[in-house]
């Protein structure tokens, strides 16, 4: 018997860091212009000591200017996607429930191109309509998905591919309406992007990240036993309804705001907290940090890859983690989870 | 399997005068419940009233054909339902109203299989019974650990510790379920149909712990079953309930009367008297009388 510790929980945490920033180093590095680790190291160290006139203004520009933003974003939007995927899990008590497959990116994705065709001029009104398109289509998802009163995981999936591929279509008819330049970049930003920074500021976004990843975390307790019935969780003393309130609001609000600084980036929420499961078990209190920093890694990865294997030109780092998601989703289908 | 190292679970509730008077604990009077679709809409079904009470140290059986209400009563008796009408107390206050964490403490529901999505072990998940005690989001300590272990140790599985859930079988996996009820140190234990996965062997081991932990650890237990016999042999106590009402409550021997099991299963049997004054059903043939033997007492078998 070897219950979970904060101090375990810590040791996995500093582990994955240590495994993002090497990830974060190797991305600064690598790209149209190469710099090589030193060059890397001493830009970082004299950033972060203030000493910005001794850094080369080339290296300046691109590290700090450049490549570190668009490495944080990556950080950001791969945090949220896999926190919300592994808390859609729980909640749904479905091993292949994720943001994307349930639809709920659409949604969010449809949210966001409203506001850009109707309130262009208020900044906020993207994340938050994002944030309640990601809202109104978990509930959808989430009452199609339910067979005499009881979810039903083949049934809820269906009803989450069926519903992405609704608001796809919905988004299409959109976009149509917007001129040639603007739909190459709309459509870009569909496959997920993370070229450009986000309106809401770098900051901004971390903060209210962070706020959701900790409302779900407080959750985590409760999760563990609401994955073994949300009957059972009732009479060992879970507040079932008040989770499921605080994780479909804390997780909708992830989703929303990832996609609308980053598109639709599909099977981060999917695979990371399963990869997490198989090395850290299963348990919620360790699966939720450990998923945000893993979700860290793998967009941060993603998105080097996305810049640099066609360069000079760019894919988008949607095209990248379904390149390599898709095959990964069917062989954890064909594993058939009990 | 002794009762050492596990504190009685009510220490402390009870005062010295009130055990020795073992005063009635669980009291369901004249309750009853109805399910509905829509406000509007006639329920689809209604329970009740029923009337039954049990003192600690009492196991009583739940009796009943397939879609009679005997789980609806067991939810009324765990507080997840609140009684339309009448009162169901335990110690005086009805747990529907006690906080959900508080009534875990007292109140523990065994349910008929745990559906894990993804595979525990199984200390982790009897510790799931420690959950009810400290914070929300908490962290188990060693006094947890110890709690786990003991009640491992007390349904006879301690050496299951570290096996994982989806590898046990279906007499091993109601064992671990019942020490996870078993951490939550409860003083009414409830069952719904425990024994539908075992065999015959299984179903009489699991009746003789059930008796044995009511006694060491001063439990209430509340069993839904459909073993006629073995509740006619083990329990204090029957509740009969037919179609959402309640045909009969009491001793086996009062409750188990041709007319009424004839009435509540529709089925020609008969209850003869063991020598101990237990109560036996067997089923009535055409032309010979047969004694109804391992499973043909459940109603389904009997139709």
């Amino acid at each position: 018997m070897r219950p979970l510790t904060p101090r375990r929980i810590a040791a996995i945490c500093a582990l994955l860091t240590g495994v993002l920033f090497v990830v974060v180093v190797f991305s600064l590095q690598v790209g149209a212009y190469p710099i090589s680790v030193s060059d890397v190291a001493v830009t970082l160290v004299r950033g972060a000591l203030g000493h910005w006139n001794s850094i080369p203004s080339s290296d300046r520009l691109i590290v700090f200017g450049l490549r570190l933003p668009r490495i944080a974003l990556g950080i950001l939007v791969g945090a949220a996607l896999s926190v919300s995927g592994a808390s859609f899990q729980a909640l749904l008590r479905n091993p292949l429930a994720d943001p994307y497959v349930l639809g709920v990116s659409s949604g969010a994705a449809l949210g966001a191109i409203l506001s850009l065709l109707l309130l262009p001029q208020f900044p906020w009104a993207m994340q938050g309509l994002a944030f309640l398109g990601a809202l109104a289509t978990i509930a959808a998802v989430y009452f199609l998905g339910r067979r005499k009163g009881q979810l039903d995981s083949t049934t809820l999936l269906l009803a989450g591919i069926i519903s992405a591929s609704f608001l796809s279509a919905i988004i299409m008819f959109f976009m149509t309406t917007v001129s040639g330049r603007d739909f190459r970049g709309m459509a870009f930003w569909l496959m997920g992007d993370l070229g450009t920074a986000p309106a809401i500021g770098l900051g901004f976004l971390f903060v209210v990240l962070l706020i959701g990843i900790g409302a779900i975390y407080t959750t985590s307790s409760d999760l563990n036993l609401i994955l073994t019935g949300e009957q059972e969780a009732h009479h060992l003393g879970v507040n079932v309804p008040r989770v499921k309130l605080v994780v479909y609001v804390s997780a909708s609000l992830l989703t929303g705001l990832a996609v609308s600084v980053s598109g639709a980036i599909g099977y981060v929420g999917l695979l990371i907290p399963h990869v997490m499961r198989m090395l850290f078990g299963s348990d919620y209190r360790v699966l939720i940090p450990a998923s945000a920093i893993g979700g860290a890694i793998a967009v941060a990865l993603a998105d080097t890859l996305a810049r640099t294997v066609v360069a000079p030109t760019e894919l988008p780092v949607g095209a990248v983690t379904a390149a390599i998601g898709a095959p990964v989703f069917i062989y954890l289908l064909r594993r058939r989870f009990p | 399997m002794s009762a050492q190292g596990m504190p009685a679970p009510n220490a402390g509730r009870d005062t010295a005068a009130g055990w020795m008077q073992n005063p009635v604990r669980l009291v369901v009077e004249q309750a009853s419940y109805a399910y509905s679709t829509s406000d509007r809409d006639a329920p689809d079904f209604t329970l009740g009233p029923v009337t039954f009470s049990a003192r600690q140290r009492e196991v009583v059986g739940i009796l009943g054909p397939n879609a009679s209400g005997k789980s609806t009563l067991l939810r009324l008796v765990s507080g997840e339902f609140k009684p339309l009408s009448g009162r169901v107390e335990l110690d005086g206050k009805p747990p529907g109203q006690l906080p959900l964490r508080e009534r875990a403490q007292r109140i523990a529901m065994v349910h008929q299989e745990s559906t894990l999505m993804f595979p525990l072990r199984v200390w982790e998940y009897v510790l799931q019974g420690r959950y009810p005690y400290g914070r929300r989001l908490r962290f188990e300590n060693e006094g947890d650990c110890l709690m786990a272990e003991n009640a491992l140790a007390q349904v006879g599985a301690k050496q299951l510790l570290d096996r994982r859930m989806d590898q046990l079988s279906g007499g091993e996996g109601q064992r671990v379920i019942l020490a996870r009820a078993l951490a939550q140190q409860p003083m009414l234990l409830l069952l719904d149909e425990p024994t539908q996965h075992l065999d015959i062997g299984g179903k009489v081991e699991l009746m003789r712990r059930l008796r044995k932990l009511a006694e060491e650890n001063r439990y209430t237990v509340v069993v839904v079953t459909h073993e006629l016999n073995l509740a006619a042999e083990f329990f204090d106590s029957i509740v009969l309930v037919q179609r959402g009402k309640c045909l009969a409550s009491g001793k086996p021997a009062d409750v188990y009367r041709r007319e009424l099991l004839e009435q509540a299963f529709e089925t020609e049997l008969d209850v003869e008297m063991n020598a101990n004054g237990r109560p036996r059903v067997v089923l009535r043939g055409g032309e010979e009388t047969e004694a109804a033997g391992g499973d043909a007492e459940t109603p389904k078998e009997s139709l």
